[in-house]
């Protein structure tokens, strides 16, 4: 078995994506089909006091203007978030209208004022250009913190203050006992950036309606093309679920920001019944800056606490999370349940609590990126572990040795309940992958050569999988998160493996049927993987959270366990054997220890042919299965990040960034160093690069490649990228999920890194040239006062 | 985009008259900055002149101690000829850092300093070098041609043709890239000239390119890096954005005359 579990095989689907082949949603062409240009506001904030579509409706191509009264008049309901999430005082969030086209009032540059169809992009845009909309300007509010201060703009009028919920998770008076008692306390107060998610395929929707059959065809960007199709049909009013079929393509990347249902797609597809034409929206990349959820975006203060041998007494997080205008599919869940429940990172305290007030202000909605949540927590956890190892005067490998968790399972006072781990052996491994012991002697070589060099860790821990769904669904979750998976034997012995989750990047169609291919021995050529359709596939939730290998994996690898039993009845059936000795190897279905067997396509035909059955068996040969996981799994390990600053220009160069991760079973290797590569770059990107920038008036500045900085190769080192695994207990193939934990980790090992190499702990994300110049001047400043 | 009539012109005879009878002509040369903003309804000429294909204003040639380059010649060329890094290796240094492969593939000197964007970096090679702008009705000084931000000496309808460099005696480009855009945050050029030490800085200052006098002077005295220690740079000069400040600009520009001292 050189293809089966464990095996660096080259991925399935790189054929055709490298050679221009792969059909993306754009690709796809309709006749008598018609294109969206959507009228955007121009202001963060206004009434809207009239819109004259006239002279639009007369121009060349233009089949339809539409604007939000007409949506509502047709009863497609507001965009909702799916997870409720209390305030402490047990009231529910406070969740304000959200219309796909504005009725009376935009809350952010780009939000959707009306809509042209037209005959081509062009008339569509031109048209768009000539809707006039009079707004009556509100005043604006762009920071959470303002947003929350006495007196600022209201931006819905069922959120007082702008507070969409004040919530809480621990034990306050607990812990802050724990910190009056403390020998040693560290405080810090952080921001983590506000990101844009830029996958290289912008979001696209392309809708059809049958009018015969009064039956909607969706083709959009989609992580989740069943969830999109349950919340267009349950809470948008679009048509009901028989009437509507989702398909999600070939999808260049998602990074969380296409599990959402955005007005856009709601739009075509309502535009496509009121014109009787396929509906076809593109984004530019001007709209993707300003339409897709952003993401991050909190405003902290932490503060820890330490006995006097450094043992970790108590975690107190005080963090205002920014929401932007309406509350995304799942943006209440982010900076919550995804968050603050790992606010005990890999570390025994006793003693956690976090208050989180979401808010609503003057810009696009935040919803999850990458990590969601968890990359918020690491960087909290691990930028106070840095620093106080420093303020402490020890090490900060020691002082995390000294607090690791040891013991599992291990209950966290924040909900988790961790099952797995050895994050001494991952902090060990990366140490000496990246000659720890050597980096003073670096340190002063770099140092002639008049670079200040500085070293950081981070020892992340994140969740993954999000369930089980009885679980969630306690915490507020409008969906369950399971998986589904089907597995149909052909006739002929090829196998297709249908599959709830989406590949989007992450090469399922190479890992799961890896897993077919390791459990019946056979070649991955007569494997195939179908997922993104409503109609091929029974349902799904998706691919989000890292959980298409600890989900979706298991949802195949339940469905297996049936086909194997059904296999080895029928061939001991027809091979006049024990269903105990059947053995399935090398492409044969075998009596062990005779010469006696079946090849494998010839179980499938018996199948099929139903000629001679076992007594009650049904024809056939396909499964299928649902998965519910049984806890959260937990991905972790030890990130060490090395640079060298310019103190010239501030400028910072990673010479050095080593991965030792934890992610339990690994099915494809290269893949999965993929994953870590492409996470760490995206960290790195957070950490050095990328920021979202609007202006006091609410305008986007860093909207484009000209001022929002994408990391480029010449950005990042070649990585050094290592497993140091447990098995992951509670699911049948031990995974534990790799496609958040580099975003997730990297960050905090890259700022603890520059800060030990300036000297100056007061640096924030992006730590731009600029940024580090000037904490290195202030360390300066503050030097030559002493 | 809006719909626009192109026209490729064959000489720059004809470029003058086919824009001067065109309702809002834009003279088309690389496009690497027309065209995009095109693309995004920012700008919108009844008609494009495409400079690009005529024969004379492309080529490089070096005849005594002048270098004359064609005002359509990509940088990509300018980088890659012999000639231009045997007579003078900082232009080629300069335009071998522009942008991306791409941009240095399709974007020109005549378009650069045209566009005249605060940020570019061709405009302060011709600044520092002193060179002569020729157009198809005068030819101007370097210090006249550039005005400030996005503007120029050019009148309506006239056309860079060629810009001639005189050969340094020595002379280097240093350049702080915009972390996003590439373009120059901070970028002078030093050279030792007939005309004396000029220096000419890029991306920073607040009205566009600008000679640096401050550091002409101390380089004039003693051409040294450390010639410039004591020479400040006044930060209400520089521009300020999310990428840096006034003061950062302010200090770069001391940095990278420096490292440009340093290598020329």
């Amino acid at each position: 078995m050189t293809e089966g579990i464990g095996a660096r095989v080259l991925r399935k689907e790189d054929k055709r994506f490298i050679t221009g082949k792969g059909k993306y949603t754009d690709d796809i062409k309709m006749e008598n089909q018609a294109y969206a240009a959507f009228v955007r506001s121009p202001h963060a904030h206004a009434k809207v006091t009239g819109i004259n579509a006239d002279a639009a409706k007369a121009m060349p191509g233009v089949e339809a203007v539409l604007t939000g009264p007409e949506l509502v008049a047709d009863e497609i309901g507001n965009i909702i978030c799916g997870w409720a999430v209390s305030s402490k005082d047990g009231s529910p969030m406070n969740m304000g209208a959200w219309s796909a086209l504005a009725t009376d009032t935009v809350r952010y540059v780009g939000d959707a004022v009306a809509v042209v169809i037209a005959d081509s992009i062009a008339e569509a845009e031109a048209a768009a250009e000539a809707v006039e909309v009079s707004y009556e300007e509100l005043p604006v509010v762009v920071g959470s913190v303002k947003a929350l201060a006495d007196g600022a703009p209201q931006i819905h009028e069922n959120a007082p203050n702008n507070m969409i919920f004040d919530w809480e998770i621990g034990e306050e008076a607990a812990t802050d006992a724990a910190l009056a008692g403390a020998a040693h306390v560290t405080k810090l107060d952080i921001v983590n950036n506000r990101l844009s998610p830029n996958a290289m395929e912008p979001r696209a929707a392309i809708a059809t309606y049958d009018e015969a059959e009064e039956h909607y065809t969706l083709y959009t960007t989609s992580q989740n093309p069943h969830v999109a199709r349950l919340v267009l049909s349950a809470f948008y009013n679009v048509a009901p679920e028989n009437k509507l079929r989702v398909i999600a393509p070939d999808v260049g990347g998602g990074f969380g920001s296409k599990i959402y249902i955005y007005p856009e797609e709601i739009v075509c597809l309502w535009a496509s019944m009121k014109t009787n034409r396929s509906v076809k929206w593109t984004s530019t990349r001007a709209e993707a800056f300003l339409t897709d959820a952003h993401g991050r975006d909190h405003v902290t203060t932490a503060t820890m606490g330490f006995d006097a041998g450094g043992k970790i007494v108590g975690l107190k997080v005080d963090t205002k999370a920014n929401l932007g205008a309406y509350m995304s599919l799942f943006s209440s869940a982010t900076p919550t349940y995804l968050y603050a429940t790992l606010l005990s990172g890999q570390y025994n305290i006793e003693n956690v609590y976090c208050n989180v007030k979401a808010v609503y202000t003057n810009t696009v909605p935040v919803d999850a990126y990458r990590g969601a949540g968890r990359p918020e927590a690491s960087y909290v956890m691990e930028r106070l572990m840095e620093t106080a190892a420093r303020e402490m005067g020890m090490s900060p490998a020691d002082l995390r040795l000294k607090n690791f968790i040891t013991e599992f399972p291990h209950q966290t006072p924040v909900i988790m309940a961790y099952d797995s781990g050895d994050f001494a052996a991952n902090q060990k491994q990366a140490m000496e992958a990246a000659d720890y012991a050597g980096f003073e002697a670096r340190r002063e070589e770099a140092a002639k050569r008049g670079k200040l060099r500085g070293i950081g860790f981070s020892n992340y821990i994140e969740a993954c999988g999000i369930a089980p769904s009885a679980a969630v669904g306690s915490l507020g979750a409008g969906v369950g998160l399971w998986e589904s998976a089907e597995v149909r034997v052909n006739a002929v012995g090829t196998i297709e493996i249908l599959t709830g989750s989406h590949s989007h990047g992450q090469g399922h169609e190479t890992t799961f049927a890896q897993v077919v291919a390791d459990r019946f021995d056979l070649p991955l050529d007569g494997i195939s993987v179908v997922h993104g359709d409503t109609d091929k596939v029974q349902m799904g939730m998706g691919t989000y959270g890292s959980r298409s290998g600890a989900v979706g994996m298991s949802a195949i690898v339940k469905a297996l366990d049936k086909v194997e039993a059904k296999v080895k009845k029928l061939a001991a059936h027809t091979l006049e054997a024990s269903e105990d000795d059947i053995v399935i190897e090398g492409g044969a279905v075998k009596v062990a220890g005779t010469d006696k067997q079946m090849l494998w396509h010839e179980v499938g035909l018996a199948a099929y042919l139903a000629h001679n059955l076992p007594e009650g068996m049904e024809p056939g040969l396909k499964e299928g299965a649902f998965y519910d996981p049984t806890n959260f799994t937990f991905p972790a390990g030890c990130y060490i990040c090395e640079v060298e600053v310019d103190p010239d220009t501030g400028t910072t160069e990673i010479v050095q960034f080593v991965a030792s991760d934890d992610f339990g079973t690994i099915v494809n290797p290269m893949i999965v160093e993929g994953q870590v590569h492409g996470g760490i770059g995206q960290g790195i990107g957070q950490a050095l690069l990328e920021g979202v920038v609007y202006d006091d008036a609410g305008q986007l500045l860093s909207g484009s490649y000209m001022d929002y900085t994408m990391p480029r190769a010449s950005d990042l080192p070649s990585f050094s990228v290592h497993h140091q695994s447990t098995v992951c207990p509670g699911n049948p193939m031990g995974m534990k999920g790799c496609g958040e934990a580099g975003a997730i980790g990297s960050p905090p090992a890259v700022i603890n890194a520059i800060t030990d190499a300036i000297g100056n702990n007061d640096l924030s994300m992006p730590a731009t040239p600029s940024k580090v110049w000037a904490a290195i001047q202030a360390a300066n400043a503050a030097t030559a006062a002493e | 985009m809006f719909d626009t009539t192109y026209h490729r012109a064959a000489s720059v005879a004809d470029a003058a008259e086919t824009a001067a009878k065109a309702d809002d002509a834009a003279y088309l040369s690389g496009g690497q900055t027309l065209l995009p903003t095109m693309k995004q309804r920012l700008a919108s000429p009844s008609d494009l002149v495409d400079l690009s294909q005529i024969a004379e204003m492309q080529g490089i040639s070096v005849a005594g101690d002048t270098v004359t380059i064609g005002a359509g010649t990509p940088h990509a060329d300018v980088a890659g000829s012999t000639d231009v890094q045997n007579a003078i290796p900082a232009l080629a240094a300069l335009a071998g850092n522009i942008g991306d492969p791409a941009v240095r593939a399709r974007g020109t000197l005549g378009g650069s300093i045209a566009n005249n964007d605060p940020a570019a970096d061709y405009p302060a090679a011709c600044l520092g070098l002193n060179a002569t702008i020729v157009t198809n009705t005068r030819e101007l000084a370097a210090a006249d041609f550039f005005e400030g931000l996005f503007e120029t000496a050019l009148e309506e309808g006239e056309i860079v043709t060629a810009v001639r460099f005189p050969v340094p005696s020595r002379a280097a480009y240093a350049k702080f890239p915009n972390p996003a855009s590439r373009y120059a945050m901070a970028g002078v050029m030093v050279a030792q000239t007939g005309d004396g030490v000029r220096v000419a800085v890029t991306g920073a200052g607040n009205d566009g390119v600008f000679r640096h006098e401050a550091m002409e002077a101390a380089l004039g005295t003693n051409w040294s890096a450390d010639a410039l220690a004591d020479v400040s740079t006044d930060a209400d000069d520089m521009l300020s954005d999310m990428h840096g400040s006034a003061e950062y600009r302010a200090h770069l520009v001391g940095v990278m005359a420096k490292r440009a001292v340093e290598s020329a």
